[in-house]
């Protein structure tokens, strides 16, 4: 079985609250030389049978229709197979 | 005259606006999210809470609710529809209005009476108020900053589909102040304070929000 992973993130342009939170936290903890935190959303979608190229469009159209909303996130998508 | 409320698994203020419907004048019907039927409402109420736990983004789950897939259809053809709240991230996701509504940049919930300015009265909901109205109604959110590209807002603005706008301290880092827009046609109104808790004297600052309510029943009859 094949495992498509989709990465979405906060256009850059737009404000991360979260990711300052935990930017705030690690100057508190002592990690120091942090410029920036930005926090994105990891789905892990494992497929009943092959990645084939219909499959992973599909897993494409889920992304832009529901993952990620094209106003205020970017996505990316890959392919992971078993070996991995 | 019926006003629909739709109720979505999370919803909070759905009883509230029915209450609000009903001290308008209209009949209040409860619309449930699973159920594509609207039951013959005139106009629909998309209410605050948090639906689907704001699971994903807030609204992002609600807005493919079979109910949706009616309301946005009929949105096309001039139905009425308000989201407050939770209501304008569903209609945001649906893209019945543009930009989106991320966290407020405070990072803390937010509960006050707010000021706010009425700056288009030419929409279904917003009528009954006089133009550059100053009302206090209540505001309560997490997801509450409204933002936009730099093209859209300027659209917003260029095109007066800003109806309602923060007045005094911006309270969660909404774009331009903005607490509320309408789509073109001005039936579609998304607004992040809640109107529908200010209607009678005894649970609310003011009976500010009733306004909202009035307006779409002269909307209805009307058209």
């Amino acid at each position: 079985m094949a495992r498509v992973v989709v990465d979405v993130m906060l256009k850059p342009e737009i404000l991360d609250p979260q990711g300052k939170a935990v930017h705030g936290a690690f100057g508190r903890l002592g990690f120091s030389r942090v410029a920036d935190v930005r926090q994105g959303k990891r789905f892990e979608i494992t497929l009943d049978g092959e990645a084939t190229e219909e499959q992973v469009a599909e897993i494409r159209k889920a992304a832009d229709t529901l993952l990620a909303n094209p106003v205020i996130e970017d996505y990316t998508l890959h392919v992971e197979s078993d070996e991995q | 005259m019926k006003i629909g409320v739709v109720t979505f698994p999370g919803s909070l203020d759905d009883v509230d606006a029915r209450r609000a419907a009903a001290v308008a004048g209209a009949e209040a019907v409860a619309l449930w999210h699973g159920d594509a039927d609207l039951h013959g409402v005139d106009a629909v109420v998309l209410p605050g809470g948090f639906s689907y736990g704001d699971y994903l983004r807030a609204g992002a789950i609600s807005r493919f609710a079979p109910v949706m897939d009616t309301i946005i259809k009929k949105a096309g053809g001039g139905l009425p529809v308000l989201g407050i709240c939770n209501g304008f991230q569903v209609l945001c996701e649906s893209h019945l209005l543009p930009g989106a509504l991320i966290k407020n940049h405070h990072r803390k919930f937010i509960c006050k009476d707010q000021a706010l300015r009425i700056e288009n009265n030419r929409t279904a909901w917003t009528s009954d108020y006089d133009a550059n109205h100053e009302i206090t109604i209540v505001l309560k959110n997490q997801d509450g900053s409204y933002v936009a590209d730099e093209a859209t807002l300027d659209r917003l603005e260029g095109e007066g589909l800003v109806v309602a706008r923060y007045l005094d301290e911006n309270p969660n880092g909404s774009y331009r102040d903005i607490a509320g827009i309408s789509n073109e046609r001005g039936n579609v109104v998304g607004l992040m304070p809640h109107p529908e808790h200010c209607v009678e004297t005894l649970t609310g600052p003011s009976t500010d929000g009733l306004g909202f309510f009035t307006s779409v029943l002269k909307a209805v009859v009307a058209s």
